[in-house]
């Protein structure tokens, strides 16, 4: 679905991204790993469009992204840091959304409901703590059944039970045959999810295995042991 | 758009606005010398608050421009949206704060032209304070930026006319300044409503030309075109920077 083709990106001296090659296919969870500032967020944001890669190219459904903007409808983006205007509600943000994407038919309202985010609609932005407003991106990223979800550090800063909601979310829609490509640090969070794992180090991509190849290859059974194997090695 | 009406700063800027509007209104028996000492007020203050304020919004709203740019938009329209929202209710709190009280006590041509220029005024400094915000990242380079070209166009051209004018006493200057008053939107925004005060019969020759330029059907089609296109400038190449940048 995802294909991107040597892509390298430079920031400066830094190279963000350094001839990053990844296909990804339907009904896929994708971690995406590695060290900070290794690139996970600048590869997502080349995805998006929002940042434009120096060289190489994307496609989406064997369609280049550059100059393209419509590919988007498919795509549910949750970002790491979510800020919102001070002065809106929760109900304002939503209905914005649902605004911009009138086109969708199908709207998921799972995650709003199983957060408790309709008993807070009328509280502006301004006055939510940062695990709330995570939840409100959350909620906005699955709203409209997009066929992709991508998803910057999604657990950070949830409670155990919503980030546990947030997991059977992920789960059941994945069932559905949709890409779902995650960062995270908490590698625990991610034991039951994924299907796969990409692991980035100073902007290449060291590898993409399924995870069994990678608990074959290591001979751990946890993630988290897994990688740390990888990293030492490395 | 909403949230910037809402929004404290703005709030407390059309309330300045209609506080200083009234006093000065009262406190001079003449209306017309009301509306002289409140012309400095709107050319010093207007300029300020629209450039600052605007600058600040757009850094604080950084994060959600990108949650934007990940929506099935065109950054041309999200960046579009931005400045008609800034625009729309800048120009707004001007017209309530200013523009109301000045209908109150000056219901003609004076007035209605002052109001003009204040909106337009405000207008533009959204599309500068936007091309500011657009070139760098960096929040607290973004807003000197901004200061400084407020600075720029509220005292430190004036000054430059000045040394320029000394510097060139002996050549006739006049219609060069025509010119040169083009490039300052706030002198030029001065310069029309000054006119339509008829003190320009104080200024002297260079008065009496402005008049005879300024004053005609040309001369105002010329200097609103120019006021317009210091809104359309700005927001054009800072349009083209945004859809070229990396967030």
């Amino acid at each position: 679905m995802i294909i991107a083709s040597n892509v390298s990106k430079q920031f400066g001296k830094l190279k963000a991204l350094d001839n990053v090659s990844v296909t990804c296919r339907k009904g896929e969870c994708i971690a995406l790993i590695g060290p900070n500032g290794s690139g996970k967020t600048t590869l997502i944001k080349s995805i998006l469009g929002m940042v434009v890669p120096d060289s190489g190219f994307i496609t989406f459904n064997e369609k280049n992204i550059l100059h393209d903007w419509k590919y988007r409808e498919q795509i549910g983006y949750m970002p790491q840091i979510g800020r919102y205007p001070d002065n809106m509600t929760i109900g304002h943000v939503l209905d914005m959304m649902k605004d911009i994407r009138s086109k969708t038919l199908s709207i998921d309202e799972d995650l709003i409901k199983a957060f408790g985010l309709n008993d807070l609609m009328h509280k502006r932005m301004r006055t939510l703590s940062g695990g709330t407003t995570q939840k409100v991106s959350a909620a906005l990223a699955f709203l409209f059944n997009p066929s992709v979800l991508i998803l910057d550090e999604p657990t950070a800063g949830l409670d155990p039970v919503a980030s546990e909601i947030f997991k059977e979310k992920i789960i059941s829609e994945k069932q559905k045959g949709k890409l779902v490509l995650i960062t995270s640090h908490v590698l625990s969070d991610l034991d039951d999810l994924i299907t796969q794992v990409i692991y980035m180090q100073d902007g290449q991509l060291r590898f993409h295995k399924t995870i069994e190849e990678l608990r074959n290859d290591t001979g751990e059974e946890k993630l988290s042991k897994a990688i740390a194997n990888v990293m030492i090695k490395n | 758009m909403t949230d910037i009406l809402r929004n404290r700063i703005v709030l407390a800027y059309t309330v300045f606005l209609l506080i200083t509007s009234f006093s000065v209104f009262s406190l001079e028996d003449n209306n017309s010398k009301g509306l002289l000492s409140f012309l400095n007020v709107i050319l010093i203050v207007v300029p300020l608050v629209s450039i600052i304020f605007s600058t600040i919004y757009v850094y604080n709203s950084a994060e959600f421009i990108e949650l934007l740019v990940s929506q099935p938009l065109k950054r041309k329209s999200i960046w579009l949206s931005l400045f008609t929202g800034l625009a729309s209710s800048l120009s707004l709190a001007f017209f309530i704060g200013a523009g109301i009280p000045i209908l109150l006590y000056q219901t003609n041509a004076i007035g209605f032209m002052m109001i003009g220029i204040g909106i337009l005024l405000s207008i533009i400094f959204v599309a500068i304070a936007m091309l500011a915000a657009v070139q760098t990242r960096d929040k607290a380079k973004g807003i000197g930026i901004a200061i400084l070209l407020w600075l720029y166009f509220s005292l430190l051209f004036d000054g430059l006319v000045l040394f320029l004018l000394f510097q060139f006493a002996d050549y006739p200057l006049e219609k060069p300044m025509i010119a040169i008053s083009a490039l300052n939107p706030i002198d030029l925004g001065r310069i029309l409503i000054l006119l339509q005060l008829d003190v320009s019969a104080m200024m002297g020759y260079t008065g009496a030309i402005f008049k005879d330029f300024f004053g005609t059907y040309i001369g105002g089609i010329f200097s609103f075109t120019v006021l317009l296109l210091w809104i359309g400038i700005p927001v054009f190449f800072s349009t083209r920077k945004f859809n070229r940048k990396d967030l």
